[in-house]
């Protein structure tokens, strides 16, 4: 009964964690199964074929491909074109500022079904070819958004001061872009992109609208549904999983080595101050 | 260690600030000497700041101009100018460590074979060991220093300190005081030291100004100014002063007499700065002696009598507040160097002063009410 008490908080973690993790776990437990039909819902046995043999399936790796291309061309584009927005609404006073501000959060707000059919609506009425630039277009739109609300809250932030410094220490404006503001609001830039990508790599309802003939990974996941998932969709998926827990691992394990070198060097500081504080003690 | 240089002196001529109608720098003309420690001293929002990031160059002065030696550097940018800031928050980099925080200046001009001057820097700033940490690892104290040093590796012609330790607690603030005067004294720069703590202006500086809306009211070697002020706003913010508002009765050759409150005082030609007939007299706390109702009073003293009505025991002194017969509360202070009887509360006293220690003000368009009042301005 004390232990429970005690670790009733991490017991509760527990629980959580393994809520959240179950169902990635049963996609990858799943991404090794060898079903003999293409319901790939039950165990049937072990099979490494979906790993080894990724794009056995027609499609399957055209789609991944393509969405991949698709999220970085719109983050790029995005997190550039975002990142000057959010600039220019901190750092300047001009006509139009507070509605530009108002409407940028706009297509956060508006729901996803409201803004894929009204954009479709718009390149038919211009006559123009569905496709990936039409996905790509869409895409840069909606995580505009984000990157402009991530990166201004980051140049909030900033003190100014921190840029009169560098001025005051004979940086001129390129410069002090260079060696103060850019260094200081990189990570939200970075922040703001990794999740422009996020957001396109896993958008559906607007790619299924303005896409066309085109298939992107969330759109043949749907279509191969309604058949039977194939077994590759479960590696591929997988696969994302672990690159993005590669990424946190790697970011968590950098931090983790700067702290220890950080206190190694105020263990040394603490002694060159012992050995500071004895040689005065001496000379007195 | 840093040589010293040659350095020049900066001259502000005429220089106003407005923000919109609000003037917050108002025709400053002043010299600051080369190689000086030079404090600019006033309340809060009465336009030190203004003045500092104009030297700096990161205001733009309504009117006026600034020089360094003959060089006009009223139309240069920041980062041309031969002058450098310590900002009231720091503003260390934190993205870079303490080295690179302080070879920021010099690789922004490509300097080449930095670390020698940087190390020299560090070691003058004792933060040696401190190199490789970023400043939010570091001490109050140390980042202050960090920020002096970021400063100083440039050589600039002028450093501004805005407020640099109005962060720190008392205690550091004594130690970094006397730090920073090493420091000044080693390089031979021209410090401008901003602070509206008048005891840190005055135990730092060569020369202060004391700034008050804008303007400088005073500037003179710290013991000058307190010894003569010559506004009731300099009396007031500099120490404390007894004031007194009377009118001018007679002109001697050496002294004039001035009436106030049916009571008659001299102050020395030499020590009125009153041009017409209002003066106000005024008087250093420290100035006055107490004693007992009838004692005799030496030659050439004024006197006041009164009532007391506070004492408190301070340790080096005691202050006494007397309350006079038209009301007003006077302060003394006495050192506690005598022994025996001391006055209480409700004694019947004459405070008494040396005629060559009064002082007079102008006294045009103020009030005996507004003047007569034992609390400091600040
Ligand atoms: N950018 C600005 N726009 C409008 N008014 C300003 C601006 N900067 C300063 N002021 C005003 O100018 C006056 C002087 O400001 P300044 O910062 O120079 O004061 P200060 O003497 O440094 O005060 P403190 O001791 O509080 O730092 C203040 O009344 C302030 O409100
Ligand atoms: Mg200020």
């Amino acid at each position: 009964m004390r232990f429970v008490r005690r670790h009733i908080l991490t017991v509760a973690a527990f629980i959580v964690l393994v809520y959240l993790f179950i169902p990635v776990a049963v996609v990858g437990v799943l991404s090794f199964n060898d079903p003999p039909s293409k319901y790939n819902t039950k165990w049937y046995g072990f099979s490494l074929d979906a790993w080894t043999n990724m794009c056995g399936i027609p499609g399957v790796c055209e789609s991944f491909v393509e969405s991949i291309k698709i999220g970085l061309i719109s983050t790029f584009v995005a997190t550039v074109l975002g990142t000057m927005v959010a600039f220019a609404l901190v750092r300047y006073r001009f006509r139009g500022r507070k509605t530009t501000n108002l409407l940028i959060f706009l297509p956060m707000a508006t729901p996803e079904v409201v803004m894929g059919s009204s954009l479709l609506a718009l390149f038919l009425n211009m006559t123009f070819p569905l496709g990936t630039t039409t996905v790509i277009i869409a895409h840069i739109m909606f995580t505009i958004s984000f990157v402009v609300v991530a990166v201004k809250a980051r140049l909030q932030g900033l003190d100014p001061s921190l840029e009169e410094a560098s001025r005051d220490l004979y940086a001129d404006s390129r410069a002090t872009f260079q060696h103060v503001t850019f260094p200081l609001v990189a990570p939200g830039i970075a922040g703001a992109a990794l999740l422009g990508f996020a957001l396109s790599f896993d958008d559906f309802i607007i790619s299924f609208f303005n896409a066309g003939t085109l298939v992107t990974f969330p759109i043949y996941v749907w279509g191969a549904a309604q058949r039977g998932i194939p077994v590759q969709v479960n590696a591929l998926a997988t696969l994302v999983f672990l690159v993005a827990l590669a990424i946190v691992l790697i970011a968590q394990f950098v931090a983790w080595r700067r702290r220890k070198a950080l206190q190694a060097d105020m263990a040394s500081r603490d002694a060159d101050l012992k050995a500071l504080s004895m040689d005065a003690l001496s000379r007195s | 260690m840093v040589e010293s240089r040659k350095v020049e002196d900066l001259h502000l001529r005429n220089l106003t600030k407005r923000f919109g109608d609000f003037v917050a720098v108002d025709d400053l003309t002043l010299t600051i000497p080369a190689g000086s420690f030079f404090a600019l001293l006033g309340p809060s929002g009465c336009g030190k700041t203004t003045t500092l990031r104009m030297v700096a160059g990161l205001e733009d002065p309504s009117e006026g101009s600034i020089s360094i030696g003959e060089q006009d550097v009223t139309g240069l940018r920041a980062f041309k100018r031969p002058v450098n800031t310590v900002f009231q928050s720091y503003a260390l980099f934190p993205h870079l460590d303490i080295f690179e925080n302080v070879a920021f200046g010099l690789r922004r001009r490509g300097v080449k074979d930095i670390k020698p001057a940087v190390e020299a820097m560090l070691e003058l700033v004792e933060l040696t060991p401190m190199a490789r940490r970023k400043p939010k690892q570091l001490s109050g104290g140390q980042q202050q220093r960090v920020a002096v040093a970021r400063a100083l590796i440039n050589e600039p012609e002028v450093l501004l300190l805005d407020e640099p330790l109005g962060a720190l607690d008392l205690k550091l603030r004594r130690q970094m005081q006397i730090e920073l005067k090493r420091i000044q004294m080693e390089v031979g720069t021209t410090f401008v030291h901003v602070t509206h703590d008048q005891e840190e202006a005055m135990t730092m500086a060569d020369t202060v100004a004391v700034m008050n809306e804008g303007r400088i009211e005073q500037m003179g070697a710290p013991a000058d100014i307190y010894e003569l002020p010559e506004t009731v706003f300099v009396a007031r913010f500099l120490g404390q002063s007894n004031l007194f508002a009377g009118r001018r009765e007679s002109s001697g050759s050496d002294s004039v007499t001035v009436a106030a409150h049916g009571q008659q005082f001299t102050i020395p030609n030499s020590r009125n700065n009153a041009p017409g007939g209002d003066v106000i007299v005024g008087v250093r706390p420290e100035k006055m002696t107490i004693v007992d109702a009838g004692d005799p009073i030496p030659d050439a003293h004024d006197r006041i009598a009164g009532r007391v009505v506070d004492v408190s025991y301070t340790g080096v002194s005691t202050q006494y507040l007397v309350k006079t017969s038209w009301g007003e509360e006077i302060s003394v202070f006495e050192q506690n160097d005598v022994v025996g009887d001391q006055s209480a509360v409700g004694d019947s006293v004459e405070v008494h002063w040396a005629r060559d220690h009064a002082f007079g003000l102008d006294g045009t368009g103020t009030s005996a009410d507004d003047v007569e009042s034992a609390m400091p301005v600040v």
